[in-house]
C-alpha cells in the first residue's frame, strides 16, 4: 500500500528548499523500495515551519517541519509515514495551535488541496458559490455581496457590493471584471499565497462577479514578480475552460465569461486602480483623474469592476454559505475575516486569517512570537509602504478599519512589518520618500517633485542642517503631498513620514 | 526565417491593448528590448515611436540592454530591511563587484533592485531568473552564486 504525503510548492516554501525536500523524499523512498504519492499543496502560511511536510495517515494529516534535505533519511527511520515520533513532529496539522485558533474562510482550502486539481477543489466545497449564483438574478447576487458587509481588501475598504451595483446599473454593450493582483506592498503575500494555493477560488469569484454585473470578459492583472502564481493561474484557467467553468456556456447556463492573465512590469503604481487600467490597455501606468469612476467608465472606457484578489476570492463563500454567515464574523463596520500577514522581524511570520477584532499585541506576540532577533519590538508598519508606523505604545490597538484610522494609521491590504529596536526611523522616513520618487507615475507635481524634495529635506535633517526649520518644511511638504496629489501614492507617502516624525522624533534629531 | 519580433507582433496584434504583452514576449525571447525594435513595434501596432518608448521607459522590468546570464533581483523593501537586507546588499555588491543596474564584466550576473517579491515572511529575499530564495544570508548567497558560476 502506498503512502500519501504533501510537500508545498508555494513560492515561499520553495524559497526555503521545498523542492529539494520533495526530491529527497522520493529518492529516499526509492532506495527503501517504498511506494509514495507526493502531492504538492499550497502553504498553510506557517512560514517558520516551512518546508512543512504532511503525511496522510488514515485520512488524517500529520505535520513535520521545518524539514531540510538532511532530515529526510532520519524521518524515514522514525517511520514518519505512519506518524512516527521525531523532533520535527508537530502532530495533527489542524491542531497546530497557531492554525487551530484561526478562522479560515477565504483561505479554507489553501495548503489543504492541490491547486491544480479541479476535483480536489470540488471535493472541498468549490464552485458551490457559482452554482448558487446561477440560480439568482444579477441584482440578488449584488445584494448578497452588499449584505455580507465585504469591503475591498486591497486597501481602500470600499464596500464591494456598492461598487458592483454601480457597474450593474450602468448600461453598456461590454462590461469587464478585472482583478488587481499587483500586490506590491511590502509585508503582504496573501494574494500570492491564494493564487498559488487555490487559484480556482479566484476564478470562481470573478465568474460570480461577471454574472452579477453582466460582464463577459475578465482580466487578472498580475505582477511580474509572481512567476509561480502566474503558472498556477494559467493552469487553473486552462482546466476551467476544458471543464466549462469558463468560456461561452458556463455550466450550460448560456452565460459567457472569458478570463485571461495579463502581466505587469514592475511598476508599483499599477496597483492603483486607474493606473492598472491604463497598463491593461497597454500604456504607461499613469493614474486617471476621477470621476468618472472605473465602475462607470473603466477598461477601454467601459463599466468595469476592479477588485483585489482577496475581495474576489471571498465572494464564493458568501454565495455558498450566505451573506449572514460571512457577516457573522467581525466587529462594527469591519465584517468578515481579514487575512493578516505577519512579516519582517518576527519569530513566527505568516498568514493569520481571523475575524476583525484582534489586537496588534495578540498578533505580534501570540501569533508572531515577538521579534526574530530577540530584541524588543519598536515599531510596526501596517498596510505597506504607504502605511503608518505604529509605536510599541500603541500595540493594544484593535486591527480594524475604523480603529486604525482613529490613531492615524490604516489597514491597507493587511500586511504588518515588524521592526526591532535597531531600526532608524528617520532612515525609514527617508526610504518612504525615496520609494515614492522611484515609483511616482509623474502625472501630478506634489508626488513627482514633492517626493524628491522630501528625500533632500530629510537628508538635510540627518546632516544636522537647520533641523527645526527643515522639520517644519518637511511637515509642510507632507501636507502639500497629502492634500494635492492625484492618487494614494503621493497622497499617502506622508503616512509613514509623519508617523515616524510624530512617534520617533529623537531619531531625526540625534547627532550622526 | 521570419523575424522573431514580427512573429510576436502577429501573435498579439489582434488583442486589445497588446503593447505590454508584445514587450514581455520580446524580452522573454531576446532578454531585452533592443532600441532598433522600437520603430518596428510602433509600425506593427499602429502606435507612435514615442508611445512605445514611453511605455518601455515607464516600467522598471523592461530592459534596454542585454542582461547577464543570470539576473539577480534583490528585495529592497521594508520587510527585508527589517531583517537587515542592507547588510546583505552591501555583501552582494562586494561579492559581485557591481552596483544595481550593472552587469559583471564577464557577463555572468546582472544585479537589479526589486521592491517586494511577496516573500516577506522569509526575509531577506531575492530571485534569480524566477527562482525565489528566502532568509538569504551572505553565506547562502555565496553558495547560490558559486553553484551558478560552476554551471556557466
Amino acid at each position: 500500500m502506498s503512502s500519501t504525503l504533501y510537500v508545498p510548492r508555494d513560492a515561499g516554501a520553495l524559497s526555503l528548499g521545498a523542492e529539494d525536500v520533495a526530491r529527497a523524499i522520493q529518492h529516499e523512498a526509492a532506495i527503501r523500495g517504498m511506494e509514495l504519492v507526493v502531492k504538492r499543496n499550497g502553504s498553510r502560511g506557517l512560514y517558520w515551519l516551512e518546508p512543512l511536510v504532511e503525511v496522510d495517515v488514515d485520512g488524517k494529516r500529520y505535520a513535520y517541519g521545518p524539514v531540510t534535505v538532511q532530515d529526510v533519511p532520519e524521518l524515514f527511520d522514525a517511520d514518519f509515514l505512519n506518524n512516527g515520533s521525531h523532533r520535527l513532529a508537530l502532530g495533527l496539522t489542524e491542531s497546530i495551535v497557531h492554525l487551530r485558533s484561526q478562522q479560515r474562510l477565504t483561505f479554507e482550502r489553501v495548503g489543504v488541496i492541490e491547486p491544480d486539481s479541479l476535483d480536489d477543489y470540488l471535493a472541498h466545497g468549490g464552485y458551490l458559490g457559482l452554482r448558487s449564483a446561477l440560480s439568482l438574478k444579477p441584482a440578488e447576487i449584488v445584494q448578497a455581496v452588499t449584505d455580507s458587509g465585504l469591503r475591498g481588501r486591497g486597501g481602500a475598504a470600499f464596500p464591494t457590493g456598492i461598487k458592483w451595483k454601480t457597474v450593474l446599473d450602468t448600461q453598456a454593450a461590454q462590461k469587464y471584471v478585472t482583478c488587481n493582483a499587483d500586490e506590491g506592498d511590502s509585508g503582504t503575500f496573501a494574494d500570492r499565497m491564494l493564487m498559488e494555493g487555490d487559484p480556482f477560488v479566484l476564478i470562481e469569484g470573478m465568474t460570480i462577479a461577471a454574472l452579477a454585473v453582466g460582464a463577459t470578459r475578465g482580466f487578472i492583472y498580475l505582477r511580474v514578480e509572481y512567476p509561480h502564481a502566474h503558472r498556477a493561474l494559467t493552469k487553473a484557467i486552462d482546466i476551467a475552460y476544458e471543464q466549462h467553468y469558463l468560456g461561452e456556456n458556463i455550466l450550460g447556463s448560456g452565460h459567457r465569461f472569458d478570463l485571461e492573465v495579463r502581466l505587469g512590469a514592475g511598476a508599483y503604481i499599477c496597483g492603483e486602480e486607474t493606473s492598472m487600467l491604463e497598463s491593461l490597455e497597454g500604456r504607461r501606468g499613469e493614474v486617471r483623474v476621477r470621476p468618472p469612476l472605473p465602475a462607470v467608465k473603466g477598461l477601454f472606457g467601459q463599466p468595469t469592476i476592479v477588485n483585489n484578489v482577496i475581495s474576489l476570492a471571498s465572494v464564493p463563500i458568501i454565495l455558498a454559505k450566505g451573506a449572514d454567515y460571512y457577516r457573522g464574523f467581525g466587529v462594527g463596520r469591519s465584517r468578515g475575516t481579514l487575512p493578516i500577514q505577519l512579516a519582517g522581524n518576527l519569530k513566527r511570520t505568516g498568514l493569520v486569517e481571523r475575524a476583525f477584532g484582534i489586537t496588534l499585541r495578540e498578533l505580534l506576540y501570540e501569533y508572531g512570537g515577538g521579534s526574530a532577533s530577540g530584541r524588543p519590538l519598536r515599531a510596526v508598519q501596517i498596510g505597506g509602504p504607504l502605511g503608518a508606523y505604529v509605536p510599541a505604545s500603541q500595540f493594544d490597538t484593535v486591527v480594524d478599519y475604523e480603529t486604525l484610522s482613529g490613531i492615524g494609521a490604516l489597514l491597507g491590504h493587511g500586511g504588518i512589518v515588524a521592526f526591532d529596536d535597531t531600526v532608524d526611523m528617520a532612515r525609514m522616513a527617508r526610504y518612504a520618500m525615496e520609494f515614492c520618487a522611484n515609483e511616482s507615475c509623474g502625472k501630478c507635481t506634489p508626488c513627482r517633485i514633492g517626493s524628491t524634495r522630501g528625500v533632500e529635506v530629510i537628508d538635510r535633517i540627518l546632516a544636522g542642517v537647520d533641523r527645526a526649520g527643515n522639520v517644519q518644511l518637511l511637515e509642510e511638504l507632507c501636507e502639500t503631498m497629502a492634500e494635492g496629489s492625484l492618487c494614494g501614492l503621493g497622497g499617502m507617502t506622508p503616512f509613514p513620514v509623519r508617523s515616524a516624525l510624530g512617534h520617533f522624533r529623537d531619531d531625526f534629531m540625534k547627532p550622526r | 526565417m521570419s523575424d522573431p519580433i514580427d512573429v510576436i507582433l502577429d501573435r498579439y496584434r489582434a488583442q486589445p491593448g497588446p503593447l505590454l504583452q508584445v514587450l514581455h514576449a520580446i524580452q522573454a525571447e531576446l532578454g531585452y528590448i533592443p532600441e532598433q525594435a522600437v520603430p518596428q513595434i510602433a509600425a506593427g501596432l499602429n502606435l507612435s515611436r514615442a508611445e512605445v518608448h514611453g511605455v518601455i521607459s515607464f516600467y522598471h522590468y523592461f530592459r534596454r540592454t542585454p542582461p547577464g546570464r543570470y539576473v539577480v533581483q534583490v528585495c529592497r523593501a521594508e520587510a527585508c530591511q527589517s531583517m537587515h537586507s542592507e547588510q546583505l546588499i552591501a555583501h552582494i555588491r562586494n561579492r559581485l563587484q557591481i552596483d544595481f543596474h550593472e552587469t559583471t564584466p564577464d557577463g555572468a550576473f546582472s544585479l537589479e533592485p526589486v521592491y517586494c517579491l511577496g516573500n516577506c515572511a522569509c526575509s531577506p529575499a531575492m530571485m534569480i531568473d524566477g527562482e525565489l530564495y528566502g532568509r538569504v544570508s551572505p553565506a547562502s548567497f555565496d553558495a547560490v552564486v558559486a553553484a551558478r558560476e560552476r554551471k556557466s
